[in-house]
């Protein structure tokens, strides 16, 4: 593998992760993660209108004038997210009916138009669609972390729900942590994902840490909070 | 220098509706494509609702084109025109499955679907849709607890008087759950209501001819 590759993939699954460095993409990363299904299921749809959305717009770059650019990317995307809406609708019904409303919102997650106008404008399209599927994967890895810490606390449980996913045959895969638990809601109710962020950003720079004092470096410096939406 | 700029205008509105149409097609296109398959599956999601409340034995008929339409702001309270599904045994009407609607949930609306036998006996309540408390008031749902089938099954206006369609704490005969009152108090209320206007325009919805499902 190339090294250009290789860095876009550490990139978008640990260096630049959206979720825990760059702090893109927060409302659904709060609001869908009360369970693993859930964060992951929309993490893997983001992941796939990201890998699109860039593999459309890095062959096009060059006939696109500056001053429209961004109008262009969204209407890119908008179009991609309605299909996708409409597929999940079609074929996968009972996942729709949860995750329903938080894909057209898809749209409005700037870690999408951020990838697109940061990555897929400069680059050839292999490299931007692996860059568009990568950094989606990445949400979807803190998704589906977050979900799970959420959901062992929550309600004792992990995996509830994956036969809305997979079909009512998965249901066997629910595992039940904790039996007889009565819940704590605060992890599940809105605070409970705050806090739960911020345990996966303190333990990564923790280990980002570590492991540069172990090479005798200097520890890097935390993600900044520039940019949150 | 006026060319010029009139040249770049024409030029970059040329590109915007290039796009905008490539982007229209494409979604007309996925839009026709996958309306047959949305249809059906809202349909299949429906009929399995549809089973929880109204055993299969009280039906031989197509219920989803069996709907008489009720109007919004009667005294069902519904906002918005909804159907009343017909489930018919060789003709005869044998039940009634209703949408309600409880506007006094703890937030926000709470979205019912009532089965009605024809001689005014519950065969079964649902929630279709609430956004109460996880934890709390979630225990409406069936997926939470079988709160709802153990109170509501079998019920009637002839069994239970006016006076016992409130929760225990409201010197009705309804279970509710310490910590969460607000939200049986109003799906209690809400089925009542649905159970009177049944009693009340009975004969309505048995004759009302079938009405295009709304949109």
């Amino acid at each position: 593998m190339s090294q250009e590759y290789k860095e876009i993939i550490e990139n978008g699954l640990w260096k630049q992760n959206p979720g825990v460095v760059q702090f893109l993409g927060l409302c659904p990363t709060l609001a869908v993660t009360t369970s693993v299904v859930n964060g992951f299921s929309l993490g893997l749809a983001t992941a796939a209108v990201m890998a699109l959305s860039n593999a459309s717009v890095s062959p096009i770059r060059r006939w696109v004038p500056n001053e429209i650019r961004i109008a262009v990317f969204i209407l890119i995307i908008a179009a991609l997210v309605t299909v996708i809406d409409l597929g999940m609708h079609a074929y996968l019904q009972a996942l729709h009916a949860v995750l329903g409303i938080f894909i057209p919102l898809i749209v409005t997650n700037c870690i999408v138009l951020a990838r697109v106008e940061a990555f897929a404008a400069k680059n050839d399209t292999v490299p931007s669609a692996l860059d568009g599927l990568m950094m989606g994967l990445g949400l979807a890895i803190v998704l589906a972390v977050l979900g799970g810490m959420r959901e062992v606390v929550g309600k004792g449980t992990l995996f509830s729900g994956i036969d809305l996913a997979l079909g009512p045959a998965a249901k066997q895969f629910v595992v039940t942590v904790v039996p007889d638990y009565h819940g704590f809601l605060l992890a599940v109710l809105p605070p409970g994902a705050f806090i739960g962020l911020a345990l996966l950003i303190a333990g990564k720079n923790w280990l980002e840490s570590r492991r540069a004092a172990k090479a005798g470096l200097e520890p890097p410096q935390p993600a900044a909070m520039a940019h949150s939406h | 220098m006026t060319d010029s700029l009139i040249k770049h205008t024409a030029s970059t509105t040329a590109v915007m509706i290039g796009f905008t149409i490539v982007g229209t097609l494409l979604l007309a296109s996925t839009f026709f494509a996958t309306r047959t398959p949305i249809a059906a599956s809202e349909r299949a999601a429906k009929l399995k609702l549809f089973e929880q409340v109204l055993p299969a034995s009280l039906h031989d008929n197509d219920l989803l084109n069996d709907g008489a339409k009720i109007t919004a702001g009667g005294d069902l309270g519904n906002r918005d025109e909804t159907l009343a599904y017909r489930a018919k045994l060789a003709g005869q009407v044998s039940a009634v499955v209703l949408e309600a609607t409880a506007p006094d949930g703890y937030s926000g609306d709470i979205k019912l679907l009532v089965a009605i036998r024809a001689d005014g006996e519950l065969a079964g309540v649902r929630v279709l849709a609430h956004k109460e408390t996880p934890g709390l008031g979630d225990y409406i749902d069936i997926g939470r607890s079988d709160w709802i089938k153990k109170n509501f099954d079998g019920q009637s206006l002839a069994k239970t008087s006016d006076e016992g369609w409130h929760v225990k704490k409201d010197g009705g005969q309804f279970d509710y759950m310490a910590g969460a009152t607000i939200t049986p108090r109003a799906v209690v209320k809400a089925v009542h209501k649905a159970l009177k206007y049944f009693s009340e325009h009975r004969e309505e919805i048995f004759s009302a001819p079938v009405a295009k499902e709304a949109t």
